[in-house]
């Protein structure tokens, strides 16, 4: 298996350039962000933070200016209310688990949207089937917006906790968050709130001491930190019981050896996403638009999936394909050196394509041919417009192996 | 349940960039489809037959990935000069061993190919009015299966999106 691997790279020698906007599963780290983690594999706070001795205090020192930068960025009140986690999928995880754990006595209700990443949606799932709790999804519009009168409804004094993504990871919407979780409060003040704020952390501002949500997940690699590292931001005095068991940490809700590395270059990644951020997100969007604008008008037969202008990310571009499979067409533009993934069933290696792309009305075989894009502030016009120039060619050649097979 | 990497071999990489006998034929004198666009998997196979029941040509047409359009394309490659008997007795593992081998997930894609094919030739008899004593009653395997893929993906499109 390893040698096939080793030829598929090879068939792609000669690349004149080579574009990765698969941001979501992945991503590049800039040289800046590892030369910040170095020291701290090499050098100092390569001790325990918990620990009396001056490696140690490095880290400590190390994790808490970490923590302080993030908790700043997102407008929480005080260091302490970061926890690092693994990733986003254990933040998540720790959120809906940790609080379904604390309150299981007080309710069995769970709100979610119909649109929540699988971290989210499996959680809620297995809180249902194992743990007896009720799951209640929240249905969106044909762009992914929630539906605000139905979380209303649907909130009542048995419901421990309510999850919705700020912004969708694969169609970029952006919800109305903060007036969400001010109906949930109205309905229920004992209901926590969780967002995740993977897909908006470094994207779009946000002053959490002055909402009412809880507790936010937050993901290092979307926005070019090191992979294996999160947060969950958790509001002081937000009861949250831990759901993992091992050494105690300086971290209360996450046991085990804090990895500062990975922490610092989290945090390093934050302090370049957030650095003229106005700037950089103008950029963001340009070059989004370009790209979604390039696409529709040179390729027929394509449909937009999520919102069109200030609602959408401004990162994010997604766009179905008809009479076009997902899977082949990664791989077509693979070979052109223009890494994207689709929602496609193939893709997933289930036999559904994307729940997102099916729960805002597209068809199965319109999620089929999706693909799913984030331009980053390291991508340049020139990019785009590699992007552009290869995409139609190989858009065009599927659909000929497609020939009269399917008619959308 | 994991998300099992896909490192395609480079005879599936070949044909998938490089397909033998793609394209509708418009002289046919049969043709079949196995799959259907809700599955993201689906394949046409045209075939020209003589008078003596051989394959003069084949050829396909594939909405699917890498590996569907590689084991419709091998497939139209072994049929090819055959009579209509030894073409029928080909089975998904012949066509998945011929193509290199194919990562677990992606068997169905053979056996899709196996399908269409296999209801092509019975399409042919059913036209001609004549079925050959080696030509099973019951559907074989690989039809089966093709044809529980269409439903299943009916049925969930039914069931989650509301879909017809």
């Amino acid at each position: 298996m390893v040698e096939n691997v080793e030829e598929l790279i090879k068939a792609h020698e000669g690349l004149k350039r080579e574009v990765y906007l698969d941001i979501e599963n992945s991503s590049p780290v800039p040289q800046e962000v590892i030369e910040a983690m170095l020291p701290y594999f090499t050098t100092r706070g390569y001790g325990n933070p918990a620990l009396t001795h001056k490696p140690g205090w490095e880290a400590y020192e190390a994790i808490m200016k970490s923590a302080q930068k993030i908790a700043r960025y997102i407008g929480a009140e005080n260091p302490e209310e970061i926890t690092f986690t693994p990733g986003e999928t254990e933040a998540n995880n720790l959120a809906l688990l940790g609080t379904a754990l604390t309150w299981k006595n007080m309710g069995k209700k769970i709100c979610i949207s119909e649109i929540e990443p699988v971290s989210v949606l499996h959680i809620a799932q297995l809180l249902q089937e194992k743990f007896g709790y009720k799951t209640v999804k929240i249905p969106v519009d044909k762009e992914g917006l929630i539906n605000l009168e139905k979380l209303k409804e649907v909130v009542d004094k048995e419901t421990v906790l309510v999850s919705i993504a700020a912004v969708n990871p694969e169609i970029g919407t952006i919800q109305p968050i903060k007036e969400a979780a001010e109906i949930v409060k109205t309905q229920n003040p004992n209901t926590v709130f969780h967002t995740d704020f993977s897909d908006g952390y470094g994207k779009i501002k946000i002053n959490l001491s002055g909402t009412k949500i809880d507790l936010a997940t937050l993901s290092s690699y979307k926005i070019l930190g090191p992979r294996g590292m999160g947060a969950l931001y958790i509001r002081e005095k937000t009861k949250i019981e831990k759901i993992l068991e091992g050494q105690i940490a300086t971290q209360k809700f996450w046991p085990g050896i804090e990895n500062t590395p990975l922490i610092v270059g989290f945090a390093k990644a934050s302090e370049l996403a957030f650095e003229n951020f106005e700037e950089k997100v103008a950029h963001l969007r340009r070059l989004r638009d370009k790209l979604i604008e390039g696409l529709l008008s040179q390729i027929q037969d394509t449909l937009l999936n999520g919102p069109h202008g200030e609602n959408r990310a401004p990162d994010n571009v997604n766009i179905s394909f008809l009479h076009c499979e997902g899977e082949a067409l990664t791989i077509e533009l693979s070979l052109k050196g223009v890494y994207v993934s689709s929602g496609s069933a193939c893709t997933r290696r289930l036999l559904q394509p994307s729940h997102i792309l099916v729960a805002i009305g597209r068809r199965f075989e319109e999620a089929h041919g999706s693909i799913l894009m984030k331009v980053t502030r390291l991508h340049t016009d020139e990019d785009i417009e590699y992007v552009l120039e290869v995409f139609p060619e190989a858009v065009q050649r599927i659909r000929k192996i497609v020939g009269s097979t399917v008619s959308v | 349940m994991s998300r099992m990497p896909l490192p395609y071999n480079p005879k599936v990489l070949e044909l998938f960039r490089n397909p033998k006998n793609l394209g509708k034929m418009e002289d046919a004198t049969v043709w079949a489809v196995a799959g259907n666009p809700m599955c993201g998997d689906m394949i046409t196979f045209y075939l020209k037959i003589n008078k003596e029941e051989i394959i003069e040509k084949a050829s396909f047409e594939s909405y699917g990935c890498a590996a569907n359009i590689a084991t419709s394309s091998i497939l139209t490659e072994m049929i090819k000069n055959k009579k209509l008997e030894l073409a029928w007795k080909i089975t998904w593992k012949q066509v998945t061993d011929e193509i290199g081998g194919l990562p677990s997930i992606k068997f169905h894609c053979g056996i899709l190919a196996v399908g269409a094919l296999r209801r092509a030739i019975r399409k042919y008899f059913k036209e001609k009015g004549d079925k050959p004593s080696w030509l099973p009653q019951d559907l074989t395997f690989e039809e089966k299966q093709a044809l529980e893929e269409e439903e299943l993906a009916k049925r969930l499109a039914k069931r989650i999106g509301g879909q017809e």
